[in-house]
């Protein structure tokens, strides 16, 4: 009984520390939504200043920029995840597998400043080969789905070494080849697993601010293609707070409160999504 | 029952309220008769905040480094978070100091201001660029794509990329009041924050013009990094032009306090207005102000 | 017999399974090679300022010169006060999703809803958060104990739903038995089911130490900015990765050192993790179940 009140408590802190977190962000970003209202929405542009009558607060684009980049990233390192798990656990001899495993935690740990500069200096003079100058969204998809990977990969691999092994032996008994194992038996059992590293990894794309500041470009405009700048809200956040008095600090608060509520229904609809499935 | 649970839970974080709040003027052991520029043990003792500018915050470390050692009683505590930041805090008395990297506009003629540096804005572009000056037109051109090709100011064939900075930045109206332009007339290919992120972005861009502090880009030109800075209307721009006023182009480094600063935060002050931490200030790269 | 050698058995002679083999093999091939140009660049850049002082030293010209001391220390504060405030609350939460309530529950379902929404929150929110809640709210003012408890709320949800997940995984014939013994649902989780999801607890462990040792924004706002020797959880104190974003993107001239603290940092995390794992392995020892 005591357990159960014990970790019952526990769950509903946790919780509540993201509702006094949208709590703050609400404060904050009152006087935008009351005084702008539709306006963020519908404002053809973003150039606030400290009084709402004298600035523009369009983040519509930015909203589009922080959906492309993520879904662009979740996109990439979902499958490319799951097939390192699968390299390192069934494919890799020992060593390398274990080897391989550690080069990856490494990734985990390292600066999202690091991973940005990088991006700088290597990746985007790289991409501006094809099309210069080389920040934008393709380049920021790249940079975030580099640092989602371990995320995924470490939590894929540590379902994958729980699927029974009566299964796999049962498979292979049968004269299934390896990937036909893995396919036809692994993945299906793991799905939850899989879900859970995807949907870790899809939460850290979305709130990523310092990385992305560095290599998309920041121009806020709807992205037409891949080559062409984008602003997220996060990098409008982390470029534009420093600066910012009175209005322009609550429409600021207010980009980040949109970019939770999104990210809310996201989460609840895939929740759905996959209940239904 | 859940509901009960989060209540309960609620409650006590919000209990943990009784915690000490850290209070950031304790003046004790001042001396009046104490020169500040003594480097002999004083009895200064007390803590100072100051929050603001991330420009000026590693300049603001090592001012306040130096008056820790003369002052072995005394800790100067010195954080980030904008020079709004450094404006808010130093209004609600969170901050002892506030760092504001811009000059105050009206409405903030409330707090009292003390300059300890100039910084110059100046165009880089880079090294490879043939260009080396630009006139006023030109840069407006530029910068509102009445221009695109770097051929039509008389470089290559290269399609300019236009760095601009983000709303709000002083560098930003400093440049845009230079030039005679608006926000909304700017169109840009890269938005860039802090000026280093601006060298960067310039230094690994051949056909980039961008726009950052004059001593940012000279220092790092001078480690050997890839950029030029351009003369603007015939005036070079160095930290000596800066400094002799000739550039035109150019914004104060400001320290702002509430009120008439007294006792500890009037000791600091003096000291990081004064002469002795000139060469401080030019090892960051900016201007010190010669009273 | 163990799982992995199970699949390798497997025949793999096939045209479509060779196949696969190569796509897979090229694939992780590719992966390392990007990881290798990343920490390539690291050492490249880097490995030349390594030395005993750059550990020890107290950073001097701004960080240009002199060391990383006094932020090592700040760092391994912050790291130490975050872990150890979300390990429980994340292990609990996880045992009470996985184990004392039902899947379908609207609790359940609610409170996963809640992690998700909270690891989706972005650092600068955190920091901004942090800083309104803990340094000015609840007075600790900028310091190493706010920044380790933004901290610790940040990484709550990689391990609440790593260790949910690794518990969710451990058979139900554990339980099923284990009930069948008579023992009680506490005793047969933190006897029976931890151990056997000792792996997951790692990976968890793992990622939300590498979510810290990473973490700028949060902790630029709430730890602070000052790089002097911290003597106690109530100073302010930088951390590696604040000091590497000075570095890289505040200072001329500090590229070089940002270059030799971020690999001083990979240095670290290779110790941190490496301990990790054998710490939580001997807390919960494997049982190897015939």
């Amino acid at each position: 009984m005591l357990a159960t009140t014990l970790v019952r408590s526990a769950a509903v802190f946790a919780c509540s520390i993201v509702l006094l977190v949208i709590a703050f962000l609400a404060r904050e970003a009152w006087p935008a939504i009351s005084e702008l209202g539709p306006r963020l929405l519908l404002d053809e542009s973003w150039h606030p200043k400290a009084t709402a009558s004298t600035g523009t607060f369009g983040i519509w684009p930015m909203i589009v920029g922080s959906l492309a980049v993520t879904a662009g990233s979740v996109a990439i390192a979902a499958p490319v995840g799951v097939s390192s798990a699968v390299f390192s656990e069934y494919y890799a001899p020992r060593v390398i597998a274990v080897a391989y495993r550690r080069w990856v935690e490494l990734l985990a740990g390292i600066p999202s400043v690091v991973f940005g500069f990088w991006g700088l200096v290597v990746l985007a003079p790289l991409i501006a080969r094809i099309s210069p100058p080389g920040q934008n969204l393709l380049c920021g998809m790249l940079i975030v789905t580099i640092m989602i990977l371990p995320t995924i990969m470490l939590v894929v691999q540590s379902t994958f070494a729980s699927v029974p092994r009566i299964y796999l032996a049962g498979a292979v008994a049968l004269g299934m080849g390896r990937w036909a194992v893995i396919r036809q038996v692994v993945l299906p059992t793991s799905r939850r697993g899989i879900a859970t590293g995807v949907m870790l990894g899809a939460t850290r794309a979305v709130g990523e601010t310092m990385a992305v500041v560095m290599v998309c470009g920041n121009v806020v405009k709807t992205p037409q293609s891949i080559f062409d700048p984008v602003r997220t809200l996060t990098a409008n956040m982390a470029l534009e707070m420093s600066y910012a008095m009175g209005m322009h600090r609550n429409a600021l608060f207010a980009s980040g409160l949109i970019l939770m509520l999104v990210c809310a229904l996201a989460i609840v609809s895939v929740n759905v999504a996959s209940r239904r499935a | 029952m859940n509901f009960s649970y989060a209540l309960m839970l609620m409650v006590s974080v919000f209990s943990l309220c009784g915690c000490s709040p850290s209070s950031s003027l304790e003046n004790t052991g001042l001396s009046t008769t104490q020169r500040v520029d003594s480097p002999a043990t004083s009895g200064l003792s007390g803590k100072i905040e100051v929050t603001g500018s991330s420009t000026i915050a590693p300049l603001m470390t090592e001012i306040a480094k130096r008056f820790e050692s003369f002052h072995p009683g005394v800790r100067v505590n010195v954080q980030m978070g904008g020079s709004s930041r450094g404006i808010t805090d130093a209004r609600q008395g969170l901050a002892d100091v506030g760092m504001v990297s811009r000059d105050l506009k009206s409405d903030e003629a409330d707090l009292k201001h003390f300059e300890i540096a100039r910084d110059g804005v100046c165009m880089i572009v880079h090294a490879d660029n043939p260009i080396g000056e630009l006139n006023r037109d030109q840069v407006m051109g530029i910068y509102t794509r009445a221009i695109t090709n770097w051929e039509d100011v008389g470089g290559t064939d290269a399609k300019i990329v236009v760095v601009n900075k983000a709303e709000g930045r002083s560098t930003l109206e400093i440049f845009l009041d230079y030039f005679k332009l608006k926000a909304e007339q700017v169109q840009a290919d890269i938005v860039i924050g802090d000026n280093e992120q601006g060298v960067k972005t310039v230094s690994t861009s051949p056909a980039a013009i961008g726009y950052v502090s004059v001593g940012t880009a000279q220092y790092d030109k001078d480690l050997g990094t890839p950029i030029k800075l351009l003369s603007i209307d015939g005036v070079d721009a160095s930290v000596a032009t800066v400094a002799d006023r000739t550039f035109p182009i150019s914004r104060t480094l400001n320290l702002v306090t509430k009120d008439e600063p007294t006792g500890l935060v009037k000791q600091f002050i003096d000291f990081a207005t004064s002469a002795d931490v000139h060469d401080l200030v030019r090892e960051l790269a900016f201007v010190p102000l010669e009273n | 017999m163990n799982q992995e050698s199970c699949v390798r058995l497997a025949e793999s002679g096939r045209v479509g399974e060779r196949l696969t083999s190569i796509a897979i093999w090229f694939m992780a091939s590719s992966v390392a090679c990007v990881l290798l140009c990343i920490i390539g660049d690291l050492v490249w850049h880097g490995v030349a300022g390594l030395s005993l002082d750059f550990i020890i030293a107290a950073p001097a010209r701004s960080g240009r010169e002199g060391g990383v001391g006094p932020i090592l220390v700040s760092t391994f504060v912050v790291l130490t006060i975050a872990i150890a405030v979300s390990m429980p609350i994340g292990l609990a939460t996880a045992i009470g999703l996985s184990e004392f309530t039902s899947r379908e529950s609207r609790f359940a379902t609610f409170v996963g809803h809640g992690l998700d929404l909270l690891a989706a929150v972005p650092s600068i929110v955190f920091g901004l958060f942090g800083n309104a809640l803990f340094c000015n709210l609840l007075g600790l003012g900028y310091s190493i104990l706010a920044g380790g408890l933004t901290l610790a709320c940040m990484v709550l949800p990689i391990l609440a739903r790593t260790i949910e997940a690794s518990l969710r995984n451990v058979p139900d014939d554990y339980r099923v038995a284990s009930a069948s013994l008579g023992i009680c649902r506490a005793r047969c989780t933190a006897s029976i089911l931890l151990p056997a999801a000792s792996s997951g607890i790692v990976v968890g462990l793992v990622l939300g130490i590498g979510r810290v040792l990473a973490e700028t924004a949060a902790l630029l706002f709430t730890s602070g900015y000052v790089d002097r020797m911290p003597r106690t959880a109530m100073d302010s104190g930088r951390v590696l990765s604040v000091h590497i974003y000075d570095l890289a993107m505040n200072i001329p001239g500090g590229t070089e050192n940002a270059y030799t603290a971020s690999l001083l940092l990979v240095g670290l995390l290779v110790g941190i993790n490496l301990t990790a794992s054998i710490l939580v392995r001997y807390l919960f020892p494997t049982q190897r179940v015939v």
